[in-house]
């Protein structure tokens, strides 16, 4: 019997089955970025800053958008792997490649370290650990500045050619698809990731924690790994950073680097994997744009900018409207 | 014979509150139970340390046999033991389809599975799509759970429980909130359950407890007051005094 229905084509079971396909709207963001290599050949730096941004946002939406795991301390994943990286280079291992690699695997035993201390809590608890990790990692690459360089940042570092081919060039269009080609592979990986069926049981953690217990998954368990995997990519794009700018400062641990790709974030939407693709583009182009209209006050914009983004997908904002209508239509 | 389900001098207090004291009960294979008291008597509290969201301070939980008392919920969900929740507990932005396949994928343990196994996800989805047939929740598959009404919200949350194949299903207040005209189909469901299901229905409603019960037991003040048939219940001069009472004041 159970033969007879898999046969018949069910459109929801259909539907739900074909849920991972590509969509042509994904490509969007690979031509754009593509196009953009062209356009605007002396933007490449801010270019490659934003790309590897975006792999910074692309990991966090992974634990906040999916497993609804909210962080102020993603930096420690990115500022570990930057100087892992950094460190790596700056003592002779200079291949790109490799260094990603174990970047990755310090950022995510990081990860795993601090994620199973700490995923054990919940809400303003976990919140206040995550930056507390933060905080602690960022104060001992100070305080080790004999080995990080502390203040004054790790210098030194000399990256080799990617692939043994493409050497890292003054104009930056080497570090611009090299940061590409690892969002692009990274994509495809957290796609597949988040349409797997441990994807769909973090979206079932995120809707609702008790009943995912109540149905024998394993919670803890299910969220520790992602946030491992989220911390290895956080760790990938701080030691692209470290590898196309050769150079690594202590802000890549600081609390504003959390908060920022937060905000970007939730700029672009959380959960859907494109939001970051969206979100960093927009924040920083925006952040170019009015540091040089106004240097002083320029996180004045940006923060009026959030304001109306969050009240518009909250619905503030058309309640407020309607409000201060009727308020003035009353009168 | 194994009971499907028991307690042996189950106790639990919040502070000087004791909500569960020296509670033994046996459910029987294929039992359809129900558990009843007035309000704040401790059904919930029961359920909850049955299943292992709360620990009991002492007493012991059975399985089919087994101790279960240390394990956590996600064990104890393994060896077949499964809930409804009072309050729809539901993943309400996701499609009715997919609520029921999680509670498939992790019955049929793939639902860590980090990449799509197409064969093994389509058997999961055609599974939960079958079994809404059977409750008459097909239509509504690919709607998000938090669109359709309360009442069909309710079936959901028992496909979902159902999607576990589970031994011994705890049912707590299945038809609450729901208006009398839908609750029909509610009861219809629970009454068409396999046999060898056990069943415990927690529930207010006294006319939906003596149409789907056997055997009830009276829950006051965290005790077990009297257990029997429903005519051995619906004739004891306590029950009536607690329950009646409890009903007029309210």
């Amino acid at each position: 019997m159970s033969d007879a229905l898999a046969r018949r084509a069910e459109p929801a079971v259909e539907a739900l089955l074909r849920s991972h396909r590509f969509r042509a709207w994904e490509a969007l963001p690979w031509l754009a970025a593509a196009a953009a290599f062209f356009v605007f050949p002396d933007y490449l730096a801010l270019g490659s800053q934003i790309l590897i941004n975006i792999l910074f946002a692309l990991s966090l939406d992974l634990i906040l958008g999916y497993a609804g795991i909210v962080t102020l301390g993603h930096a420690a994943f990115f500022g570990a792997g930057a100087y892992t990286a950094g460190l790596l280079a700056a003592h002779g291992w200079g291949e790109p490649l490799s260094g990603l690699v174990v970047a990755a695997l310090v950022s995510g035993l990081l990860g795993l370290v601090s994620g199973a201390i700490i995923l054990r809590t919940r809400a303003l608890t976990l919140l206040m650990l995550t930056l507390v990790i933060a905080v602690m990692v960022q104060e001992a690459a100070n305080k080790a500045g004999s080995i990080t360089g502390g203040a004054d940042g790790l210098q030194g570092m000399n990256v080799a050619p990617v692939l043994d081919l493409f050497r890292f060039d003054l104009y930056g269009r080497v570090a611009y698809l090299y940061s590409l080609a690892v969002l692009f592979l990274a994509w495809l990986a957290a796609r597949r990731l988040v349409h797997s069926p441990f994807g769909r049981s973090l979206t079932g953690i995120r809707e609702n924690e008790a009943r995912m217990h109540a149905i024998g998954s394993p919670v803890f368990r299910r969220r520790l790994t992602i946030y491992v995997i989220a911390a290895a990519l956080a760790g990938i794009a701080g030691a692209l950073l470290a590898q196309t700018t050769q150079f690594v400062a202590l802000e890549v641990l600081s609390f504003e680097r959390s908060g920022a790709v937060l905000i970007m974030l939730i700029l672009g939407g959380v959960g859907r994997l494109y939001g970051a693709f969206l979100g960093v583009p927009l924040y920083m182009i925006l952040q170019d744009r009015f540091a040089q209209a106004d240097p002083v006050y320029w996180d004045f914009w940006i923060g009026l900018l959030l304001i109306i983004v969050v009240m518009a997908r909250s619905g503030a904002l058309r309640a407020a409207w309607r409000t201060a209508r009727r308020r003035w239509s009353g009168r | 014979m194994n009971a499907a389900l028991e307690t042996r001098g189950l106790c639990r207090s919040f502070g000087a509150l004791a909500v569960a004291s020296d509670i033994d009960f046996r459910l029987e294979p294929g039992a359809r139970h129900a558990l009843i008291g007035p309000n704040g008597a401790g059904k919930t509290t029961f359920v909850n340390l049955v299943t292992g969201v709360l620990a009991p301070s002492a007493g012991r939980i059975l399985l089919d046999g087994d101790d279960v008392t240390q394990l956590p919920q996600a064990q104890r969900v393994k060896r077949g033991l499964a809930r409804t929740f009072q309050i729809n507990t539901l993943f309400r932005g996701l499609s009715v389809l997919e609520n029921v396949s999680l509670a498939i994928a992790e019955r049929r343990g793939v639902a860590g599975d980090m990449h799509r196994r197409t064969g093994s996800r389509r058997e999961v989805v055609d599974e939960a799509y079958a079994s809404l047939e059977r409750l008459g929740l097909a239509a509504e598959a690919q709607r998000p759970v938090r669109e359709i009404s309360y009442g069909r919200q309710r079936l959901v949350e028992l496909a979902v429980s159902l999607g576990l194949n589970p031994n011994v299903l705890l049912l707590d207040e299945p038809a609450a909130g729901v208006p009398s005209t839908e609750s029909g189909i509610i009861v219809d469901v629970i009454e068409s359950l396999p046999a060898d299901i056990a069943l415990l229905i927690i529930e207010h409603d006294m006319d939906l407890v003596f149409r789907l019960a056997r055997r009830i037991t009276v829950l006051v003040q965290g005790a077990v007051l009297i257990a029997g048939t429903p005519q051995e219940i619906a004739a004891d001069p306590r029950v009536r005094e607690v329950y009646l009472g409890e009903r007029v004041r309210s």
